[in-house]
């Protein structure tokens, strides 16, 4: 049985110099055979698999990854939370996760860290202002919080923007969700990991698939750098590496891999207690609980698996954060560093079953998949278990690029691609 | 960021070019007889691979001229270049 974590585990581990604190979760060999396993220890694989033995008592199941736990995207987004997307499937999608985000460490016992500072996407010409009005309108209907504010109110509610009518492109708006806002990434991961394992979850590091073993239409198992494992169910929540998965089982997806950058300044003092988007002139800012300042540039826009990207996306984006806040002139940057984003033709991402009996793909989340971390292991967990999608989830089958009932989110997607 | 050799240009920054995704994927010779699922796997189905790939590019910013390239994406190595209609490299 795991200790709780709370004020007086903090005391009493103090007195021992913190040296006794129990593991989060231990370190497994593979078993021969589970009744699943998810490939892909980031937040959404770790998320599936907690709430696969939490919600529908699969506890023989296990997480394969291929480095470290939270070390691919989830360890590179800009941690940003919200759910004001425009179309009625990804509003019930998005704020089904920020429901869940709003009770998770709590759930988990873990502190995610989560602080709901509101976030504000601003509008730089005309046809924003018609977009942004229009999503709120289309957030209201669809319960969720949504404000349109003038420039004055922009102003107001982050006085560091420069709102002078002269600038390249005004800020002639915004939009802002109060309950948005940002989360500790690396505990999101740890704390499901920490859940997962207590439910008896093997959680296997350094472990890369190498194949997938099919028998005719169904899946058997995988090929590992640890060997090979038995299965039924295989849930692939790869990222940017899901076509590379797809590939092994003789799949095709709507899928391409990019890299999208991001980068943190040196810390400050508190200077920005919001997040900031815009996606007109593609710059976003927030600013960590350490002070740094989290900025998110563009992806470049060809394939490729480099985890790096081009100078000049980061040089475009600082050239917009400047000009919004001249204030950040002579801010030094610490860090910069690329993650690799699987993107889908209309935004959205696929939750869903395939051809294949047995193998079921969690991808497509694109540049903002970190916000919907709990919903969309919640929903997958539950298309894993029942071999049918949730209601949730439905709408964001593979199926649709075949029906051509897709899901254009480009214009909530707050990252141009 | 890379350089690209424009068959008709010659070397130019990877800035003044455009990605146009994978290559050789024809369009259909009939299309009114084709299935949904076959103009799925046209339009949308991609082999997004992590190591040599086939690609368009068109030198957007320079001639305004598609061209076809080998890239590995793993490292962003230019393998081949070469023009529309050509026949592809064996790798």
């Amino acid at each position: 049985m795991r200790n709780k974590y709370s004020v007086f585990s903090l005391i009493k581990n103090a007195l021992s110099y913190h040296e006794n604190w129990q593991r989060a979760w231990k370190d497994p060999k593979p078993k021969k055979e589970y009744d699943a396993v998810i490939v892909g220890g980031g937040g959404h694989g770790l998320a599936t698999a907690y709430y696969l033995a939490k919600k529908h008592q699969m506890n023989n199941i296990a997480v394969v990854e291929k480095g470290w736990i939270g070390g691919g995207n989830t360890g590179r987004n800009t941690t940003i939370i919200r759910s004001n997307y425009l179309w009625d499937a990804s509003a019930g999608l998005y704020d089904h996760a920020l429901k869940i985000w709003e009770g998770l460490s709590q759930e988990l016992n873990y502190n995610v860290m989560f602080s709901q500072r509101g976030v504000m996407n601003l509008a730089h010409n005309l046809q924003d202002v018609r977009d942004l009005k229009r999503r709120t309108h289309a957030n209201r209907l669809n319960g969720i919080d949504a404000v349109y504010l003038s420039t004055e109110e922009v102003k107001k509610f982050c006085p560091i923007i420069n709102t002078s009518p002269d600038i390249r492109y005004p800020v002639l708006g915004g939009t802002l969700q109060r309950r948005a806002g940002t989360a500790r990434h690396d505990a999101v991961a740890w704390g499901y990991a920490r859940g997962a394992d207590e439910m008896g979850v093997d959680i296997i590091q350094n472990c890369e698939v190498k194949g997938i073993k099919r028998n005719g239409d169904s899946v058997e198992g995988i090929e590992t750098t640890k060997g090979f494992i038995k299965t039924k169910k295989i849930g692939v929540v790869a990222a940017g590496h899901s076509s590379v998965i797809a590939n092994m089982a003789g799949l095709r997806l709507p899928l391409e891999s990019k890299p999208l950058q991001a980068l943190v300044s040196e810390p400050v003092k508190p200077i920005i207690d919001t997040v900031v988007m815009s996606n007109a002139v593609h710059a976003y800012v927030s600013q960590s609980d350490k002070g740094e300042l989290v900025i998110g540039a563009g992806t470049d826009d060809y394939v490729s698996y480099t985890q790096k990207g081009s100078h000049q996306i980061v040089e475009g984006t600082l050239n917009a954060i400047l000009e919004l806040y001249p204030i950040f002139s002579r801010m030094r940057m610490l860090r910069q560093w690329g993650g690799i984003v699987d993107i889908c033709p209309d935004a959205s991402p696929i939750l869903s079953k395939t051809s294949i009996k047995g193998l079921y793909f969690n991808c497509g989340w694109g540049t903002g998949g970190f916000k919907a971390t709990p919903g969309s292991g919640d929903l997958f967990a539950h298309t894993i278990a029942n071999d049918e999608p949730h209601k949730l989830n439905a709408a964001f089958n593979l199926n649709r690029f075949v029906s051509g009932d897709l899901v254009d989110e480009h214009g909530a997607a707050a990252v141009a691609h | 960021m890379f350089l690209i050799n424009c068959p008709y240009c010659g070397e130019r920054d990877q800035q003044e070019f455009k990605a146009g995704g994978e290559a050789h994927i024809e369009r259909p010779k009939q299309p009114t007889e084709l299935s949904d699922d076959e103009w799925a796997e046209y339009l949308f189905m991609r082999k997004n691979i992590k190591g040599v790939q086939f690609e368009r590019w068109n030198h957007t910013h320079g001639c305004r001229k598609w061209f076809n390239m080998v890239r590995d994406t793993s490292n962003d190595e230019i393998k081949a270049i070469y023009k529309m209609g050509e026949k592809p490299p064996s790798q």
